[in-house]
């Protein structure tokens, strides 16, 4: 995996070096919290419903095991024995002390660590599809991509006050895993006929409060082109991005509002002016940043194993979990494995100390010292040995991370919500363990088959319910939390944006309402493996209207 | 009726502001203030602590009585003045004194 070089080290130090300074001068009260709040922020430091919050970075979701035994620490001796992963790929804890984070971020330098762009009108971390550089179906690893633009973008001068936060995500895969069309900025690895790498290109995508699809401004980026493109990108939207009005201040807003065509000859010619300048990206550049992220030399073993065969039947849970948890990997006789953070009842995302040191004790004893984060708040070994599995499923059941249940309607995304957040008009967290208990029988998982629930406890969507097969939003209605619910969000290579199916629920009705979606959807399926999101785009919402309303 | 909160500074803990100045870490500890002219005079002595360094971020909120005990009107201050609803072995809720 990508190794800090001088000029990383140097940079994430001063950086502590830097917040450190300004804590004390907070302290000592040389700084107003006026003056102190956007520094705090820019170190990824929030001030949350009871407590202040640190967001840590995991650029494009990698880690080892020495960084996953990191963040346990942190969350033992700093907080409170926990942290949560989020629909970026990062980790928050949730209780730090303001007078402990100069601490926590040095801890964090030590393991080439820090929470610098997880927060503010900035480039935010790049996020990537969790199963980059292992995927049977991969183009080509996209964290090479990843982390050339977040070199590009830490810092830039000219980027680090936008008129609003700007996203870019990145994927490896022509199966979309990292919701790239969600993004500010969208990039899908591909080939053109002769073979040779470039990027399909999508901008203007974004949730929230106007959610849309981004839009497709190049079939064929050039791989030497990453940056320059980018930058134009940035510029045209930095000119011409609204900063009257923060609603409005996405880029999608300024494709919507200023029209694809007239958007793309901006950054076209934009895109000409630099294109052969110093962001063209040299060949040796690229290799050098991919040899970071070589993989692990992997024995090609028999495609499957005896052991492993013999487990799943002899054993139900195991076998879900094989069925649902692991991911083709280009190496036979290996596999992907989820670990699921979402129990049956749990709390999506969050992860104990001890979870995290088990994690990590599994990565660096089968997994080849590799951890990712997926935006779905589960933990992925990236290269494991199909072999090794039934001795991992142990280890997961001892530690409550074995459910087989990952794309399934337990393996729900829930945004932190009004248990923790300060936006909060709803909570997000309680509504996912009730859906959870509900349909957690293996059985009705089973029959129910892949499922995404997406769950926001405000507008801003950090739970993606736009791009749920079912969304769910948490609103206020007179002081009272009310859920609104969405159909046919997806955000694969063929995004869309839920609809909302008819007026809300009240929190003790939302989930008897799911039910009444799930169970129209299993009488109407044309079979089993037509799954709820193809159901939906072939009949429509009218029958799942008529289910929850009645008729007319 | 009303109270004025805010957060600790150094810690970020939820704090009301009681009698005298005094920050307390419990609802239950918090000055009520039935008029305007109180809000107003109280949320000064906020911003004096904000400027003291000892709080930030101070706000009124609005609160009733409930068998006999001060509760938030916002579900909102509700979660705020006890801890997340999904954990209750955190937050003040799991503190010996009850809120
Ligand atoms: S969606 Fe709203 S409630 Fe949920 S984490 Fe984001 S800002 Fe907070």
């Amino acid at each position: 995996m990508y190794r800090y070089d001088e000029f990383d080290h140097s940079f994430v130090n001063q950086r502590t070096e830097q917040f450190k300074d300004q804590v004390r001068r907070r302290i000592a009260g040389e700084l107003t919290e006026d003056e102190f709040k956007p520094l705090r922020l820019m170190n990824g430091l929030y001030l949350q419903l009871h407590a202040y919050m640190l967001r840590v970075a995991i650029p494009y979701g990698t880690l080892n095991s020495r960084q996953m035994r990191k963040l346990a620490h942190i969350a033992r001796t700093y907080d409170r024995s926990y942290g949560h992963f989020t629909t970026r790929q990062n980790i928050q804890f949730n209780w730090p002390k303001l007078e402990d984070t100069p601490a926590i971020l040095e801890e964090l330098a030590e393991v080439e660590m820090h929470a610098i762009q997880t927060s503010g009108n900035c480039i935010r971390n790049v996020t990537a599809d969790h199963f980059a550089g292992a995927a049977a179906d991969e183009i080509a690893d996209p964290r090479p991509y990843a982390e050339i633009l977040r070199q590009w973008s830490s810092l830039h001068p000219e980027f680090s006050f936008l008129p609003r936060k700007f996203k870019i995500a990145i994927t490896g895969a022509p199966h979309d895993r990292a919701a790239v069309q969600v993004h500010d900025i969208g990039l899908q690895l591909t080939r053109n006929e002769a073979g040779e790498i470039g990027f399909v290109v999508f901008v203007g995508g974004g949730l929230g409060r106007t959610p849309m699809v981004g839009r497709k401004v190049r079939d064929f980026l050039p791989e030497e082109d990453i940056l320059a493109y980018s930058e134009a990108i940035l510029r045209v939207y930095n000119q011409y991005g609204r900063r009257d009005n923060k609603y409005k201040a996405r880029i999608k807003i300024l494709v919507h509002e200023t029209g694809l065509e007239e958007l793309k000859k901006d950054i076209e010619a934009e895109f000409e002016k630099i294109r052969y300048d110093v962001l063209r990206l040299p060949n040796e550049e690229v290799r050098r940043i991919e040899a970071y992220f070589a993989p692990p030399a992997l024995e090609v073993l028999a495609d499957t194993d005896p052991e492993f065969e013999e487990r799943k039947a002899s054993d139900p849970a195991f076998a879900q979990f094989a069925k649902n948890n692991l991911n083709p990997h280009r190496v036979p006789g290996h596999s992907s494995v989820t670990l699921s953070m979402k129990p049956i009842g749990g709390i999506p995302g969050d992860a104990s100390d001890v979870q995290m040191d088990i994690i990590a004790d599994l990565a660096k004893t089968y997994g080849h010292d590799e951890i990712r984060i997926s935006h779905e708040q589960n933990v992925i070994l990236p290269h494991v040995a199909i072999r090794d599995l039934p001795a991992i499923f142990d280890v997961l059941v001892e530690h409550n991370m074995a459910e087989g249940n990952a794309g399934l309607i337990t393996d729900i995304i829930a945004c932190p919500g009004m248990d923790y957040c300060a936006l909060a008009t709803a909570r997000s967290i309680p509504v996912a363990q009730e859906i959870s208990e509900r349909f957690g029988k293996a059985e009705r998982q089973a029959e129910i088959g892949e499922l995404k629930i997406k769950i926001s406890g405000c507008i801003n969507a950090c739970g993606h319910h736009h791009v749920g097969h079912i969304g769910i939003l948490g609103l206020d209605k007179k002081g009272e939390e009310f859920y609104q619910v969405t159909l046919g969000g997806s955000a694969d290579e063929n995004t869309s944006v839920g609809q909302i199916v008819g007026r809300g629920f009240s929190s003790d009705k939302v989930v008897d309402a799911i039910e009444t979606l799930v169970d129209t959807y299993i009488d109407l399926r044309q079979d089993k493996d037509e799954t709820f999101l193809e159901a939906y785009r072939r009949v429509g919402e009218d029958p799942f209207k008529e289910a929850l309303y009645g008729v007319g | 009726m009303n109270v004025i909160t805010a957060n600790r500074l150094l810690d970020g803990e939820v704090v009301w502001l009681g009698d005298n100045g005094h920050w307390s870490e419990t609802l239950q500890g918090a000055k009520v203030l039935e008029s305007a002219e109180d809000v107003a005079e109280h949320m000064a002595i906020a911003k004096q602590a904000i400027a003291d360094r000892f709080v930030v971020e101070a706000y009124e909120m609005a609160v009733k009585h409930e068998d006999g005990k001060l509760v938030p009107v916002r579900y909102r201050e509700v979660i705020r003045a006890a801890g997340p609803t999904i954990l209750p072995g955190l937050g003040k809720q799991a503190k010996p004194v009850a809120v």
